[in-house]
Parts: structure tokens; C-alpha cells; sequence
């Protein structure tokens, strides 16, 4: 039979706002143990939580870049359960009414493009870490973290594939980092990916039996956590078995999910309105404000650079994947005035290529973009060949040095003075006597060892159209 | 609507409270008297009412995004029953 696999992604987003949702206390990351753990965080008596403006401004900034409706009214709930990392006995959450409902988010796979549901987004306060080792059989609890403000981000379960899921989850990692409402950082737990996946007959229209993965936090493990509990799936309804509704665990070294210690009692979160908590109210000039302060969004990037530069769909795709990225890529075009597709190739080769080698981010590239922009003046005016681009560039890397400094400095100059290369020419060819009767012979494959004699004879700063065309030239007249 | 025992003890487990057979029973006749009274409150017809969520009839205010809380992890460590390495120690929860 063949099956169809149905997943949804609970996404939680950490928000990079300065100060906790409730609490004036800091969220920087990193700090000692429980020194941003405010009372309001410890859960102390007498203590109130009063909500982080920017925290909803984030999250209202979300919804509006994925078409979904603000509600101009969202009520905080208390989630109930009882963990030492949650000091209060319940998480302030939203329930009922979230500030963000419904909306989408366009992916690609293969070439092939879809509109994947979010169901709803709503902000909530994290948790703090537990940390059961070296304790002496206690568990030690740091609450730094108890307090930062997430957005839960809910997807219909519109997935079809673990390669889409994978698509969808880099989408919107890129998306709340092109908002800038978070920093992105998988190992530092600010993106965090919980899956919840069931198989079906294809065809049937009814959902099957799902489970749910925890803690699925990085992009290399969402396929293979979601492909190897979809096969587990498959195996047991073939078998005639039937799935357990659970919580599974990915285990990355065994590769593979297991199911995580059932609890004595089913959870029951018995969610109620915050006392708290006033109603959230929020009103059209505030969501206006937020509005015009979005940036172009990576969908819309990605298809103004096919357009306006005239880019491959993967090439688009790759120089939209950070606006940082895409920022540099334009610099690049604009003050060098060449070809975007000749800019896009050395931007996605040449410095992608060198930043990836040093494990670097864009912005912390050695060569500016008004540099490269230089650099791909000189190879379109014919100062350099392609060749001795790719090595003024390394040398650019490695010195900060602007090309025509280079060029002048370790005399990079392409030589296009067609005496200078005949005379190259005619030296290559009066000490190789042999290779000249094989050639007239038939070997023509000789040519290109002829040409490789003369970029080398001239530590390859010979135009190769001349030399290619001289040489022809020569060989049939001599 | 009345509730069972094992209802009454698995809201009193949800909740951590330990309570014994003999109050189990007096409490399965107070709560069960309680939902009988919300039970004659929903017999009035609400479908035009916007559920409230808050009795005080005024929007949430928001403060600025500043940090203002300094570290006080001594002050509060004082009364901790257990620290160690700045962490709170607890019971072990999983095994």
C-alpha cells in the first residue's frame, strides 16, 4: 500500500526583546546561574506580571508578514503543571483567544512551490533548565531562562514529506530572523521544533493516529527524526498493529525516536484566564505602526532578484537566505554596474565559498561589498582574467587590500599586448618540435597543452582569448 | 452533575494536594454542589455574551522593554532550603 505521511510543526520562537515578557529582568544569554531571576520570575507572593510591549510588537509583526489577522483582543492563560523549572505552578501562556490566528507561509520543494497553514501563534513565557547531573542524586535548577518571551508558532498540518517540513522550518527560521524578532540560534535554543506526524493510506481523507517528537532543534535532524518515525509508522500498521498516541523522544546517535517514559496520568493543563492579566487589547494605529516597519520579506526578495536580476531560482534562493546576505549581493551589483549574474556568481562561489571555508557570517566578511564591486569592474574591463580574479580575491581576503592596490603591488595586470604574447608564443613553440608534428598529425587535443604552456610561461596573466586566437593562427601558419 | 471519587482524587493529584478516603468524600459533596450551582447558572442563555475574561473592564497596560531588575541572587538564595553553584537544589524529578 501506498502511504502518505501528515505533519504539523510547533515552532517555538524566542523574541529578542532586551527584558523578559513580565519582568524587568535581562535575557541575555549566558549568564551565571539565577542572577536574571527576578521575583516576578521566581514566582514570589505579592509579585504582578506586567506585559513587555515589545514582546507583543514582535509577535504582531509576525502575524502581519505571514497574512494572518491580529486580534485586536488576546487573553493570557494560565497553563497548569507542576515542574521545578516553573516556579509559579503554571505557565502564562494564551489559550482560548491568541494574538495570532491563522495565515500562511509559502516553501519550496523541488522546485515546486506551497502554501503551508499556520494555524495560530501565540506568546507565552519559557520555562527554566533543570540540570540533573553532579548533584549528589539533586537536581539543580537555574531560572535565567524562566520569563523570555516565546511565540508559539503553530502550523496546520499541512506537511507532506520530512523534505517538506525541513523546507518549512528554514522558511520561517528565516522569516522571524529577516524581522529581526529573533536571533536564529538553534544551539542556543531560541528555535526550538516540536513534530507531530501521522501516516495515512493515500488517498483517505481521515487524519491517522499521531505522535509527537520532541525537541527536533536542528535543521539536520528534522528529516531524519520525521523519516525514520514515519517508516516506524508504517511498519506497525502494515503489520496490523496500531499506533499509540505518545510523546517520542529523537535520539540523534541512535537515529531514531523513542517513546519518552509514559506518565502516571494523562496531562491535564486545566488552562484558565490569568487574573492577573487585563485583557490584550490592541488597537488599528498600533498595528499600522508595526506594518510600516516591515522589511521587503524573504518570499518578495527571492522573486524581485529573479526578475530584476534575472537570477536561477536556486541562485535567488541562495542570495536571499539572509538580508545581510542579500544586502551585500546588491551593493555588489549596484556600484560595479556589471552583470548580476557575473556578481552572483562570485558572491555565491568565490565568498560564499571562502566565509563557509573560515566559518564566517556575511558580516563578518574581510572583503566589503564596494570591494568586490571593484573587483568585478576589473575582470569586466579586461584588467584581470576570470583566473587571476580568483586570486586577487584570495589575496583581497587575506589582506583587506582594495584590487587596483594589488594589481599594482603584485603586478596582477593581464597581459593583453598581442607582441608580448606572440613572442610567448613563439618560445612555447620553438621547444616543442614534437608536440608541433603531432598536432599537424591530427593530435588537435595538443592545442590546449600549447595554451597551457603559454599561461604558463606568463604566471597565467595572458588574455586567453588572444593567446587562443594567436596561437591558432600560428600553428596553421607555420 | 455529580462527580466520582476517583474524579475528586485525580483533581486533587493534578493540584499536588494529598487528601485521605474520608475527605475525598466530603469534598466529592462540595464540589459537586458547586458544579450543580454553576449547573442552574447555565440554564440562562448566554449565546449573545462575550465570554469575560477579566471582572475589571480595562485593557492590559505594557511597560517598555527596559531591563530594570538587578541580579538579587543572594537576597533570594538566603531562604532556599538547598543552593549550590548558584542552583536551586531540588528533589531529582526524573529518574
Amino acid at each position: 500500500m501506498e502511504w502518505e505521511a501528515v505533519i504539523g510543526l510547533e515552532i517555538h520562537v524566542q523574541l529578542l526583546t532586551k527584558s523578559k515578557i513580565f519582568s524587568g529582568a535581562s535575557t541575555a544569554y549566558g549568564a551565571l546561574p539565577n542572577t536574571q531571576a527576578c521575583a516576578i520570575d521566581l514566582g514570589m507572593p505579592g509579585t504582578l506580571p506586567v506585559l513587555n510591549r515589545e514582546a507583543v510588537r514582535m509577535a504582531v509583526k509576525f502575524g502581519l508578514a505571514v497574512n494572518a489577522e491580529i486580534a485586536k483582543r488576546s487573553v493570557f492563560a494560565r497553563k497548569n503543571y507542576f515542574y521545578p523549572d516553573l516556579p509559579k505552578g503554571y505557565q502564562i501562556s494564551q489559550y482560548e483567544l491568541p494574538i495570532v490566528r491563522g495565515g500562511y507561509l509559502t516553501i519550496r520543494v523541488d522546485g515546486r512551490e506551497r502554501r503551508i497553514g499556520i494555524t495560530r501563534a501565540h506568546l507565552e513565557e519559557d520555562a527554566g533548565k533543570s540540570l540533573h547531573e553532579d548533584f549528589h542524586g539533586l537536581t539543580g535548577i537555574d531560572l535565567n531562562r524562566a520569563g523570555t518571551p516565546l511565540l508559539e508558532i503553530v502550523s496546520e498540518p499541512d506537511l507532506r514529506s520530512p523534505k517538506e517540513a525541513l523546507a518549512y522550518m528554514k522558511a520561517l527560521h528565516q522569516l522571524v530572523v529577516y524581522l529581526g524578532i529573533c536571533d536564529g540560534n538553534l544551539q542556543e535554543g531560541s528555535f526550538r521544533c516540536d513534530a507531530n506526524v501521522s501516516v495515512r493510506p493515500k488517498g483517505e481523507i481521515k487524519f491517522g493516529t499521531r505522535t509527537e517528537i520532541k525537541n527536533v532543534n536542528s535543521f539536520r535532524f528534522v528529516e531524519r527524526a520525521l523519516s525514520y518515525e514515519i517508516a516506524r509508522q508504517i511498519e506497525i500498521l502494515e503489520a496490523g498493529g496500531q499506533i499509540v498516541q505518545e510523546t517520542r523522544l529523537y535520539d540523534a546517535d541512535l537515529d531514531q525516536t523513542r517513546s519518552m517514559r509514559s506518565k502516571e496520568e494523562a496531562m491535564d493543563y486545566r488552562y484558565f484566564p490569568d487574573p492577573d492579566l487585563l485583557p490584550l487589547v490592541l488597537d488599528q494605529a498600533f498595528i499600522e505602526a508595526v506594518r510600516q516597519e516591515l522589511p521587503e520579506l524573504p518570499e518578495a526578495k527571492y522573486r524581485r532578484f529573479c526578475e530584476q536580476y534575472g537570477l536561477k531560482p536556486y541562485d535567488a534562493e541562495v542570495l536571499t537566505a539572509s538580508s545581510a546576505l542579500a544586502d551585500y549581493y546588491e551593493r555588489v551589483v549596484q556600484d560595479s554596474a556589471c552583470d548580476p549574474k557575473l556578481c552572483a556568481n562570485w558572491v555565491m562561489v568565490e565568498l560564499i565559498g571562502a566565509l563557509n571555508k573560515e566559518n564566517r557570517e556575511i558580516t563578518q566578511s574581510p572583503v566589503s561589498a564596494p570591494q568586490l564591486a571593484k573587483l568585478m569592474q576589473r575582470i569586466a574591463d579586461g584588467t584581470l582574467s576570470g583566473k587571476l580574479g580568483k586570486q586577487v580575491f584570495e589575496l583581497m581576503w587575506q589582506t583587506g587590500k582594495d584590487v587596483d592596490a594589488l594589481i599594482e603591488e603584485e603586478g596582477f595586470k593581464q597581459i593583453t599586448d598581442q607582441g608580448a604574447i606572440e613572442q610567448v608564443i613563439d618560445q612555447v613553440l620553438a621547444s616543442h618540435p614534437k608536440e608541433i608534428a603531432d598536432y599537424r598529425a591530427g593530435k588537435e587535443k595538443l592545442f590546449g597543452f600549447f595554451v597551457g604552456q603559454v599561461m604558463k610561461a606568463t604566471a597565467g596573466k595572458a588574455n586567453p582569448q588572444q593567446v587562443n586566437a594567436l596561437l591558432k593562427a600560428k600553428l596553421k601558419s607555420q | 452533575m455529580a462527580l466520582s471519587v476517583e474524579e475528586v482524587t485525580r483533581i486533587a493529584y493534578l493540584a499536588r494536594i494529598g487528601i485521605g478516603s474520608e475527605e475525598a468524600a466530603r469534598y466529592v459533596k462540595d464540589l459537586s454542589d458547586i458544579l450543580a450551582f454553576v449547573a442552574q447558572m447555565n440554564a440562562v442563555d448566554t449565546s449573545e455574551v462575550e465570554p469575560m475574561a477579566h471582572p475589571l473592564d480595562l485593557p492590559q497596560r505594557l511597560r517598555e522593554d527596559a531591563v530594570t531588575e538587578h541580579n538579587k541572587r543572594e537576597l533570594f538564595q538566603s531562604i532556599a532550603p538547598q543552593v549550590e553553584a548558584g542552583l536551586y537544589l531540588v528533589p531529582k524529578v526524573i529518574e
